[in-house]
């Protein structure tokens, strides 16, 4: 999807979080992202190496880390894994599905200097 | 980079702006910062968090090593775009303005389809149109023709209009209490799904001459969207478009989604379209009795 700009709001929050906190680099950041984000970890990976250049998090460490596609069936009233937004139940076959998690794109922590 | 709010140096244009940033729309910035607590006094009891040595993941000890430490951020990497569309949100109920953002891949008769709803309903509502696209003031252009009021937003490399770029738009163009403002993104069926600009409503315009499974192709802008316009309907003679299979997938991504097959050639369907907005205007416009009897 729009990797690079995802990668520009991460830089943007840390330049933030720097002043705010204090710090003059970053060594790692971890960033939990979902199944169902949208997100190409590979793009992810690739925009994160260029638009660090030149900023406090250059050369820093990416760590992603996943979280699975969850949803409500509502057919079987339990919750599911999926892999995909239109995924049926694997127990039912239904497409109603409430999606409950797997949306995540967050920045979870920065081990800083 | 803009070091006031943050938008990329040259990319973005937005006409009658030469990048100047007068920044009269509200930026609502809630830094939600976790602040760490550095102790540098010594603690009696014997637990590892006395110092601020060997916080690090690695819990080195050793002298001399570099101090780093660990902040927890917890922040949704696109807050900040929500933090902009919730400023256009609240913009757009103060003045009891229906925003639509229409969405769809390239060629799908998006702007056809959006002179043909101004022409239509220019003389009994109050109307303007914020045009994205990558590059050319060419469809802001066409807008025009029509007496409508429009801007050209050029998102230069950008794939989609974000919270921000709106927000700059909406200082220029001024939409009209009451009125009804008209988003035609970037045709892209990808990214503008996870952008909020603060719209009521995303609708999406699929054309039959594309594939009917594009609606599981890109589930997520059809899983966003609360309507979707299948376009170009005249056509479907000579096409293999199987318009049943398609609607069932759309509800399989959106079981909520509302669908309305039009031609935006011949006006097919375009009434019960017209009807659907009007009823999502006077739900924009609770609140604001001065604006419904008058409007």
């Amino acid at each position: 999807m729009h990797e690079m700009s995802l990668c520009e709001g991460v830089i943007q929050l840390i330049e933030e979080q720097a002043r705010a906190q204090h710090f003059q680099r970053v060594n790692t950041v971890w960033l939990e992202i979902g199944a169902l984000a949208g997100v190409e970890i590979d793009a992810m990976r690739f925009g994160f190496d260029v638009v660090t250049k030149g900023t406090l998090a250059e050369k820093s460490e990416l760590i992603i880390v996943d979280k699975p596609g969850e949803a409500w069936c509502m057919q079987c009233a339990e919750t599911i894994t999926i892999n995909q937004r239109f995924d049926s139940c694997p127990h039912c076959g239904s497409y109603q599905l409430q999606v409950t998690g797997g949306e995540e794109m967050r920045i979870k922590e920065l081990e800083v200097v | 980079m803009c070091t006031v709010c943050g938008c990329s140096e040259g990319q973005t244009v937005i006409e009658g702006h030469a990048h100047s940033h007068e920044h009269d729309h509200e930026h609502h910035h809630e830094h939600d910062h976790s602040h760490d607590h550095d102790h540098d006094h010594t603690h009696e009891h014997a637990s590892d968090h006395s110092h601020d040595y060997g916080r690090g993941p690695a819990r080195a000890h050793a002298p001399g090593l570099s101090q780093s430490r660990m902040v927890q951020i917890e922040q949704d990497i696109l807050s900040k775009n929500n933090q902009y569309a919730e400023a256009n949100r609240r913009y757009f109920a103060e003045h009891g303005i229906l925003t639509l953002n229409l969405v769809s891949s390239p060629g799908s008769g998006k702007t056809t389809l959006l002179t043909r709803t101004l022409t239509d309903l220019k003389s009994e509502l109050s109307l303007s149109v914020i045009e994205g696209d990558q590059q050319t003031s060419q469809d802001a252009d066409r807008i025009r023709e029509t007496g409508v009021k429009a801007l050209q937003v050029n998102t230069g490399k950008g794939c989609h209009l974000d919270g921000h770029m709106i927000g700059h738009a909406l200082d220029t163009l001024k939409p009209e209490e009451g009125s009804v403002l008209f988003i035609e993104n970037v045709g892209n069926l990808v990214c503008p799904a996870g952008f909020d600009l603060g719209e009521a409503s995303k609708v999406v315009i699929l054309s039959v001459t594309e594939g009917e499974d594009k609606p599981i192709k890109y589930p997520d802008m059809f899983h966003a969207a609360d309507l979707m316009l299948l376009n170009k309907i005249d056509l479907l003679p000579y096409l293999n478009f199987n318009v049943e299979q398609c609607m069932e997938f759309a509800r399989r991504v959106n079981p909520g989604i509302k669908i309305l097959p039009v031609s935006a050639t011949t006006g097919e369907g375009l009434e019960i379209w017209y009807q659907w907005v009007r009823a999502k205007r006077q739900v924009s416009l609770i609140g604001h009795p001065g604006i419904a009897l008058t409007g």
